[in-house]
């Protein structure tokens, strides 16, 4: 942080590696960067499991950058030969198949990465002041994400490619009035085509990843200058050390964040490649088996389901009944579900932010919330009859798919999570917060 | 907080396991003989592909040139492999026209090169082997696994023919009485049943490697990497245990 003594900038590097940053120094703020950001950049000591995923997310974002561009060196991005040129890559292109297989992993991988991240946020109270625009930069990176991963899904031509793009961007078209236009407009075709393949080969190989590096730059940049949070939802910043002005319960990032994070690196790679070298289908959740078949306009899949990052919301859209003819309170049900985040800095009252000093309430609504989010993952998987029906003689909901019914209920607990939370973390007995964090 | 964890551990490994319960299919399918490490196997599998399957089917992602992989020279490819085409670096693509295909088949044969991954190697495996004698369908022929396809059982010189025979009766869920159908042996095959196995497994198991040559190489592969990761798993934690040290 900037209250550390000045003249510690510029150590005395010997030979012409120090002459270098002397120069560079005189022109640009090498070392002062590199102090602000990393070797004096206090992080609290307490930091958990929880707290891997941060700089996971930009390991996989930095693979998936690397990947993608070897890959659109052998890829088409044209109806006729896209599925044909990514099965050249998995043939003939050299390690083509690792290249590829790092990348479709890595897409699931960031998704599992961030949502353990976002959940991190959830239960110790991240988002909270004065940490808002943290929270929103994350937000936005998130839906970002989700874009950057429904374009790529299209690229490789396959029929869940094709049929999944077709069920997502008709539920654009499902909006009152501009809808039919706007699909159409996204599409740049009447139906999903080379034009449509080649708009989001261009969104999905610049446009987004350009967003997506400015948005993470914002994150960072907020980050370095409210400090992280931690498990205990304390501000390290209270309690500074007399003699050195840093926080007494603040480490440097470099080097003990650093050697932390290369440790959890190893594990997460442990993982990682156990899946691409293993697994690089996970059983048709990563890589569904429907795509091994080219696009065919022709040929509706028996099921189609989106892949299962986008399954939790998927499912609320299924769950809401349509209204007059139209699918389009589903299709706004599911659009609040995420959007419903951005605010979630202004609908908390707790006086504490962590988990771990919240009340009995607060802790059911959470458990709830999470439960809620992965049953519907799950229910989004798979068909609605999955459970069977209702009895025919229940009144209302009698011959109803279960499962359907069970996916209003939980789409109702997820909105209860957020709606409520101004009331409940208001009358909820929390403890009193520590002086200074645990360990 | 533990508790809330336990909780959560609970439900998502409930929802992993009925992810995984429900992906059942109802047809009771085969286990396939796959081995990719047997080049024998794999030889003779690609030389019944090539001489059945490719007469409708293409492989049009496959290059002959590949058959190296699984141990052939290319001067034994050239002279026992190729018929619709003279270059080795070709893709397999049957002689047949797609137009003849669908006035003489009812539909253009699906392109075969990555069938095992979309079907699955049990699924082909006992497919091949699950062809009976229809008299009400158009080929003539009919398969306990894919009703009704339009595909005729190209192998039955070498299975021999099978039809749905009424082997019995039981009682149905509405009390009725209901014919039971089995397959019956209707003409023997040139082969042995156990023989007849064996070939459509070494078919399936080239089919296996065809969807993707890779896989030997990937597994391979991964086990150095994953040795190599559990060496640095130790040593990274070493480390971090050095300099963490001093915080307290």
């Amino acid at each position: 942080m900037s209250n550390a003594p000045k003249a510690a900038i510029a150590p005395p590097i010997p030979g012409i590696l120090g002459d270098a940053i002397v120069w560079i120094d005189a022109r640009f703020p090498l070392v002062k960067l590199y102090k602000e950001q990393v070797a004096e950049y206090y992080a609290p000591k307490n930091f958990n499991f929880w707290y891997y995923f941060g700089s996971l997310a930009m390991l996989v974002l930095v693979m998936q950058i690397v990947t993608g561009i070897l890959l659109t060196m052998n890829y088409k991005p044209d109806a006729k030969f896209a599925f044909a040129s990514v099965e050249y890559i998995m043939r003939d292109v050299s390690w083509g198949w690792l290249i590829r297989y790092m990348h479709s992993t890595g897409a699931s991988m960031f998704f599992l990465v961030v949502y353990l991240h976002m959940m991190r946020g959830l239960m110790y109270g991240s988002y909270r002041k004065p940490r808002e625009l943290l929270w929103i930069f994350g937000c936005m990176i998130y839906l970002a994400l989700m874009a950057e991963a429904f374009f790529g899904y299209l690229l490789p031509w396959g029929q869940m490619s094709y049929w999944g793009a077709q069920v997502i961007i008709n539920l654009f078209g499902a909006i009152p009035i501009v809808g039919e236009d706007l699909a159409v407009w996204i599409r740049g075709d009447f139906s999903i085509s080379d034009a449509t393949l080649n708009r989001f080969f261009a969104f999905h190989v610049i446009a987004l990843p350009l967003v997506l590096l400015g948005l993470v730059a914002a994150h960072l940049v907020a980050l370095h200058e409210v400090g992280s949070n931690n498990p205990d939802g304390i501000e390290i910043s209270k309690n500074p050390d007399p003699k050195t002005g840093t926080p007494k319960d603040g480490i440097p990032f470099h080097p003990y964040y650093t050697v932390k994070d290369i440790f959890g690196v190893v594990v997460f790679l442990g993982v990682f490649t156990a899946i691409v070298f293993f697994a690089p289908e996970m059983g048709g959740y990563f890589l569904e088996a429907p795509n091994f078949i080219q696009a065919d306009p022709l040929k509706t899949p028996e099921h189609i389901a989106p892949v299962w990052y986008f399954t939790p919301f998927y499912a609320m859209l299924r769950a809401v009944p349509s209204m007059f003819g139209s699918q389009f309170p589903g299709v706004a049900v599911m659009g609040a579900a995420t959007l419903i985040l951005f605010v979630l800095p202004w609908l908390d009252y707790g006086k504490v932010k962590s988990v771990r000093y919240r009340g009995p309430i607060y802790k059911r609504f959470l458990v709830a919330f999470v439960v809620s989010f992965v049953v519907l993952g799950y229910l989004g998987v798979v068909p609605t009859t999955v459970w069977g029906q209702l009895p025919k003689a229940l009144p209302l909901i009698g011959g109803a798919d279960l499962a359907t019914i069970v996916a209003r209920i939980l789409t109702v607990v997820y909105f209860a999570f957020f709606i409520l939370m101004p009331w409940y973390t208001r009358i909820d007995k929390e403890k009193p917060e520590p002086e200074r964090v645990t360990f | 907080m533990k508790t809330t964890l336990r909780v959560l551990l609970a439900s998502l490994s409930m929802a992993v396991a009925s992810a995984f319960a429900s992906g059942g299919a109802e047809i009771h399918l085969d286990a396939a003989p796959i081995n990719l490490k047997d080049t024998a196997s794999l030889q003779r599998g690609a030389k019944s592909f090539i001489n059945y399957c490719l007469n409708c089917h293409n492989a049009q992602f496959m290059r002959y040139s590949h058959l190296t992989q699984i141990g052939l020279t290319e001067q034994q490819i050239k002279e026992n492999l190729l018929f619709t085409t003279d270059k080795i670096g070709d893709t397999m693509v049957s002689a047949l026209d797609p137009a003849d295909a669908k006035d003489w088949l009812a539909s253009v044969p699906p392109d075969l090169t990555l069938s095992a991954r979309v079907r699955g190697s049990d699924w082909l495996y006992t497919y091949m082997r699950s062809f009976y004698r229809d008299d009400n369908s158009p080929s003539g022929w009919n398969n306990t696994v894919f009703k009704n396809v339009a595909m005729p059982h190209v192998l039955h010189d070498l299975q021999g023919t099978r039809t749905m025979a009424k082997a019995g009766e039981k009682r149905g869920h509405d009390g009725k009485m209901e014919p039971v159908f089995k397959l019956a042996v209707d003409r023997e095959g040139t082969m042995s049943p156990a023989d007849y196995d064996r070939y459509v497994g070494d078919l399936v198991n080239f089919m296996t490697y065809m969807a993707e040559p890779a896989r030997s190489q990937r597994t391979q592969l991964g086990v150095l990497v994953l040795f190599f990761l559990a060496i640095a798993f130790f040593v990274t934690l070493a480390l971090k245990h050095e300099y963490w040290k001093d915080v307290k």
